[in-house]
């Protein structure tokens, strides 16, 4: 599946240097206001980690049926990590773009100069990739602080979370150039971002889940996310399941972008 | 690779039984024009007439559906790149940043051109400087006026000194002040060699900024001259503009005419509000009208215009 991905994406047709440019429109706007970006990605996990890392916890420890006898904030921090990564990545390639492409038609302009749609495409994936590298570093401190991570490996959890993020911007960016409004997003999240969100293991192993729907999370790269960065943060890691899930993200996020090519292409190039 | 592609005889766009379709809708078909470097040419027509759709191929943003496009002698579908790089367009919507300020809305734009940060402010600040907006430079998009909005985008448009500025309505939904200022700015850019070619459904603009237009309507073009040549071929000197009473049938006395007008002018036009008399002596014809016993409500004698020349070509008057 990878293969076939990477030989149908070609990343390296699109890394066009032009695309860099796209890159520095979005830090140039993130210069302006960083710390709405910092304070809105940040708070909602860390309030999760707070009430239910603690809070839950407490509860949940005292029974001690979490695999590995994991303390519970131990076991949802990593996938806290990873879950707000997907989330900023989720809603930057949801309304930042629609309005690019169809409000404020800035793509429009920007392709009145020598960049090119693919260019747009490349140079905002980059910036999804950039803020999800932020987040992920400001909570992996957070971690760190409250003593929420067994092993150093923790550390890994952060490129996990960046590909997880571009797992999901990719796939969400070709949906949004194939939008003329943004009714398509509330469904979206509601039935997609938010369930997946609270049923890819973030806060119970998916083994609890009832037998029909486990197959399900294993095909959704949120799951894979999770898996991946608390085995290294709790440091159970097992080299096989670490590929499968590395795999499975990059699997996604190259079949997102193959996609995202084309509607570009047709969304932008009439 | 030599930065001047084209020799100074070429044309720097040369169009060729030029075609866009939107699956079965054509909206260019099958038109020829060539632009002369340093020229202002216009494409004037109502909307829907193909306007926007040409100079989008020029622009290499559209594929060209089929026919023959050169733009810098180059060919849009291999060097859209290379073409963009020595173009500035004013596109219809304004699409400037909004999240950025007028200044960063310029800067941005510089790199997309790959200039240097410091050369871009150095030509941002220059351009905001010959569009008035200094002032401004700090200050978000948003609250800007339409003018000076439109303003910023031709400002965005020059950052990369292009030899060829495309410009698509520059100053639809602007009030007359500041469609002068634009109109002004235009000039200058004329005169200091830039080559124009813009598109406006504005007989006046047509008029005032360009050296020769076509004249497009539904996906064609009708006819192609100086503004003066155009009104010379087309239409006579001068019309004699009639309006009359409204009766309580909510016909109105023209329809009496009974021929009282015969052998008056060269062409006579019954529109839905009046009648225009295409006459080369207006007064004469007026002093004529009223020997015959016709009692308008008002008279107006004005010099034709290109109004009077797509009138003439299409039946239709331009902004309807």
């Amino acid at each position: 599946m990878t293969v076939i991905g990477l030989r149908l994406a070609r990343p390296g047709a699109i890394a066009s240097r032009r695309s860099l440019r796209v890159l520095e429109h979005d830090l140039l706007v993130f210069r302006r206001g960083w710390y709405s970006y910092v304070l809105s990605g940040m708070s909602q996990p860390f309030l999760y980690l707070v009430a239910m890392g603690i809070g839950l916890g407490l509860y949940v420890n005292r029974n001690g049926s979490l695999p590995g006898g994991v303390p519970y904030l131990d076991y949802i921090a990593p996938a806290l990590l990873v879950t707000q990564a997907m989330m900023a990545a989720a809603f930057e390639s949801a309304w930042p773009i629609m309005g690019k492409i169809h409000w404020d038609k800035t793509y429009h302009a920007a392709l009145n100069t020598p960049l090119g749609a693919l260019d747009l495409l490349a140079g905002d994936l980059m910036w999804v990739a950039f803020r999800a590298t932020l987040l992920s570093v400001l909570f992996l401190a957070v971690i760190v602080v409250l003593g929420a991570a067994a092993s150093p490996l923790v550390v890994f959890a952060v490129p996990i979370a960046v590909l997880t993020a571009l797992a999901f911007a990719a796939p969400i960016m070709a949906f949004t150039a194939t939008q003329t409004g943004d009714g398509g997003f509330n469904a979206l999240f509601r039935f997609g971002i938010t369930p997946l969100f609270l049923f890819s293991g973030t806060f119970f192993p998916i083994e609890k889940l009832p037998l029909w729907l486990q197959p399900l999370a294993w095909i959704t790269p949120l799951y894979h996310g999770v898996a991946a960065a608390r085995s290294l943060s709790i440091g159970q890691v097992d080299p096989v399941g670490l590929s499968i899930h590395v795999a499975a993200l990059a699997a996604v996020a190259l079949l997102g972008l193959w996609a995202a090519r084309i509607t570009f292409r047709r969304r932008l190039v009439v | 690779m030599p930065e001047t592609t084209v020799p100074a005889t070429q044309p720097l766009i040369h169009a060729r039984a030029l075609t866009k379709c939107f699956g079965s809708f054509t909206a260019v078909n099958g038109i020829d024009f060539d632009v002369a470097p340093g020229e202002a040419f216009g494409f004037l027509g109502p909307n829907g007439a193909g306007k926007t759709s040409t100079m989008r191929m020029i622009g290499t943003v559209s594929p060209v559906t089929s026919g023959e496009l050169t733009v810098f002698g180059l060919d849009p579908a291999q060097h859209g790149a290379r073409i963009r790089a020595r173009l500035g367009v004013v596109p219809q919507a304004d699409t400037l940043d909004s999240e950025l300020s007028v200044l960063e809305n310029l800067l941005i734009f510089g790199r997309y051109f790959d200039l240097s940060w410091a050369e871009s402010r150095r030509r941002a600040t220059e351009l905001l400087e010959f569009v008035q907006l200094t002032e401004r430079a700090g200050d978000k998009v948003e609250p800007l006026s339409g003018g000076m909005k439109r303003r910023l985008v031709i400002a965005r448009s020059l950052i990369n000194e292009p030899s060829l500025l495309l410009l698509d309505e520059p100053t639809t939904g602007l009030d007359p002040q500041a469609r002068h200022l634009v109109w002004d700015r235009l000039y200058r850019l004329k005169q200091r060699g830039v080559t124009l070619c813009l598109t406006t459904h504005y007989m006046d603009e047509a008029e005032q900024l360009c050296d020769r237009l076509v004249v497009m309507d539904q996906a064609r073009i009708v006819a192609e001259g100086s503004p003066r040549q155009l009104i010379d071929k087309y239409v006579t000197r001068e019309v004699l503009e009639l309006r009359f009473r409204r009766n309580d049938d909510e016909t109105d006395d023209s329809a009496h005419l009974d021929g009282r007008l015969e052998g008056l002018a060269e062409r006579i036009e019954q529109l839905p509000d009046r009648v225009l008399v295409y006459t080369a002596d207006g007064e004469a014809a007026a002093a004529t009208a009223y020997e015959r016993g016709l009692r308008p409500a008002s008279v107006l004698v004005r010099r034709s215009s290109l109004e009077d020349v797509f009138l003439r070509l299409t039946g239709r008057s331009l902004v309807d």
